[in-house]
């Protein structure tokens, strides 16, 4: 059979099972979707994700560095008195980090990777800095919010928040 | 005292004393009939399968028993969890032994799984039709290590964890996808409640199901295609009736793994760590051993290197049956004597250069220093990925013109080159890290 001879009509049986078929296709999909959606991440439950009030900035002597356990965070105050909050999940993948204040960094137990106070890696694996998250300071009052960590790929001034 | 000899006489199993009766007893036998009637006699040699595969097969059975009996103690809950599994220990009877019975089958399912692959690879079970089945083999696998990684967050202590954080944390670098998968799979951007309930759900029905499915059809295709792989006869073979001859060896080495298996249970209980606490890992944080061999490779490269490097590893496995097509050789353990020479300086090679390679990487080698202007992506990644992956070709090569191995002989000796990288980077991970993952003396 050449390609002229293929019937150019459709019959009624060859359409209704098309139509059946296709039916079947957008149920299947349906069902995918009812079913990843019925799956999908609930919101974040607790604390974490919202706005942490911090304290006041003169309680964060420069130099210091404070561990917000609920907030996931380290508040850091550098030595020229700026501020980051940084968030406490290794980049590697994903261990919380300490601060080891006799020597002066954060250190991650995982896969040994060192951060220096501003969280900027001094030794991988890890392949980026800390990520922070967005200070806003009223009335010397700090606050942290904590709903969407900041990546950056290197250590600028613009992500640093002055008093 | 007759009517005791009634008894005992009347519990007695009746086997048919013919051939035929006996056959037709496999054949309408619910569980016997996964088995032919009749089985060549060399399959029957211990040597020939080492029974890995019915020890697999016995163990998930296992595994689905007292996991049942542990699902009316457990409390998916991470407030509860924890408590629930102290509780099973200290307070409930038997719990910890049915704990212990638990775990421990799930960790030797892991090796006889692998041992039973490389028993299929060596013998070129993987020839022909059996190629689907070999294929399929390598979903299983996954599929129980996926088991493994769902099941030891339920405990909610430290290793559970931190070995989850650690695990999903590898997802965020798969591209595009990757961190919506991990979100997806944790319900949220941490470990948490949803996590647990995630994995309980996972590892108590829908894998559990799917092994199952998977089990069914693996063994169907293994009598599909004839039975296990055997060598081409040179002459008649001899045929032997199911009843006695397969099942009571079989019997053996169920009864042997059922005592190994419960005398270890009972001398060593399951582990359990301190309870989660997500602000502190703890130091140094081991994932469970059998991934221990990738946390090693992750120490040495970025994480989508070390994932793209064991990926072409199986894709490698996979592609074996359409690599060696040299069929000639079923059946025939290593495929010739030089395969088994390629395939014991492959393995030797391997526990020469692996150990070399991570010492140096560790104390001399510093790539990202080395190169200061070049990302980290290209240091880290794309060169110790290149370098591995030439060092794999090179070493075929090797065995494929200095030593003239034909490409189903250097190809044992590339399997034997990974699979010795494995167990030397296992026990470098298991043994050699501690505390900052620093390499150490035990
Ligand atoms: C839960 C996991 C598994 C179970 C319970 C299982 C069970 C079995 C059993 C009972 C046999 C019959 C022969 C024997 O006892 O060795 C068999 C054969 C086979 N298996 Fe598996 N298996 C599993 C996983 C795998 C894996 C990971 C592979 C490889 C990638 C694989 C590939 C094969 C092939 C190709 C055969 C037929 C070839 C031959 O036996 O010569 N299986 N399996
Ligand atoms: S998770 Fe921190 S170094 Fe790997």
């Amino acid at each position: 059979m050449t390609s002229s001879d293929l019937p150019t009509t459709l019959s009624r049986r060859d359409f209704l099972s098309l139509g059946l078929g296709a039916l079947g296709l957008a149920g299947l999909l349906q069902s995918g979707a009812i079913t990843y959606q019925f799956l999908a991440p609930r919101t974040i439950e607790g604390e974490f994700g919202g706005v942490v009030h911090a304290g006041e900035l003169v309680s964060f002597p420069p130099g210091s560095v404070t561990e917000f356990p609920d907030g996931r965070f380290f508040l850091v105050r550098l030595d020229d008195g700026g501020l980051l909050a940084v968030y406490r999940r290794c980049t590697h993948l994903g261990c919380a980090v300490a601060w080891h204040p006799t020597e002066d960094r954060f250190t991650c137990p995982c896969h040994g990777s060192h951060f220096d106070q501003a969280g900027v890696v001094e030794n991988p694996p890890a392949p980026r800095p800390l990520d922070t998250f967005a200070i806003t300071l009223r009335d010397g009052q700090i606050s942290v919010d904590t709903a969407r960590p900041q990546r950056r790929d290197h250590f600028s001034v613009d992500q640093v928040v002055y008093g | 005292m007759a009517w005791f000899t009634r008894f005992v006489n009347s519990m007695r199993p009746r086997l048919p004393n013919d051939e035929r009766g006996r056959m037709r007893a496999v054949a309408n036998n619910l569980i016997l009939h996964l088995h032919p009637t009749r089985v060549p006699a060399p399959a029957l040699q211990m040597r020939r399968t080492w029974g890995l595969g019915g020890i697999s097969a016995l163990l998930t059975v296992i595994l689905v028993l007292s996991g049942i009996l542990l699902m009316f103690r457990y409390d998916a809950s991470i407030e509860r969890a924890y408590q629930s599994i102290q509780f099973l220990e200290t307070a409930v009877p038997f719990g910890s032994l049915l704990r212990a019975i638990h775990h421990w089958s799930g960790n030797l399912l892991v090796i006889t799984v692998t041992l039973h692959l490389v028993r299929v690879f060596f013998t070129g079970g993987f020839y022909g039709p059996r190629r689907s089945n070999w294929i399929f083999g390598l979903a299983l696998l996954l599929l129980v290590l996926f088991f493994n990684f769902t099941g030891y967050l339920l405990p909610w202590d430290q290793l559970a964890f931190w070995a989850i954080t650690v695990g999903v944390g590898l997802l965020d670098y798969v591209p595009l996808l990757g961190e919506a998968m991990a979100t997806f799979l944790l319900g949220g951007r941490e470990v948490g409640q949803a996590a647990l309930r995630n994995f309980y759900a996972l590892h108590v029905a829908v894998l559990p199901a799917l092994l199952m499915l998977m089990l069914s059809y693996h063994f169907w295709r293994v009598r599909k295609d004839g039975g296990i792989a055997l060598p081409t006869p040179s002459g008649p073979v001899e045929k032997l009736t199911t009843i006695p001859h397969l099942v009571g060896i079989e019997l053996g080495v169920a009864l042997l793994t059922l005592t190994a298996l419960l005398g270890f249970a009972m001398l060593v209980p399951a582990p359990l760590e301190e309870l989660a606490n997500p602000a502190h890992p703890p130091n140094p944080a081991k994932a469970a051993w059998y991934f221990l061999g990738l946390q090693e490779l992750l120490l040495h490269m970025h994480p989508l290197a070390a994932m793209l490097l064991s990926g072409s590893v199986m894709l490698g496995l996979a592609a074996v049956p359409y690599w060696d097509r040299d069929e000639a050789a079923i059946g025939i353990v290593g495929r010739s004597a030089r395969g088994r020479e390629a395939g014991l300086v492959g393995f030797l090679l391997s526990l020469l250069i692996t150990p070399s390679l991570v010492v140096i990487d560790e104390w001399w080698l510093d790539l990202p220093s080395l190169l200061p202007t070049w990302s980290t992506l290209i240091t880290n990644g794309v060169l110790p990925l290149a370098l591995s992956l030439a060092g794999l070709a090179l070493i075929y090569a090797l065995l494929r013109y200095p030593l003239r191995a034909r490409p189903s002989e250097a190809l044992v000796g590339l399997f034997s080159f990974i699979g010795g990288a494995l167990v030397v980077l296992t026990v470098v991970g298991v043994f050699l890290r501690g505390p900052d993952m620093v390499l150490m003396w035990p």
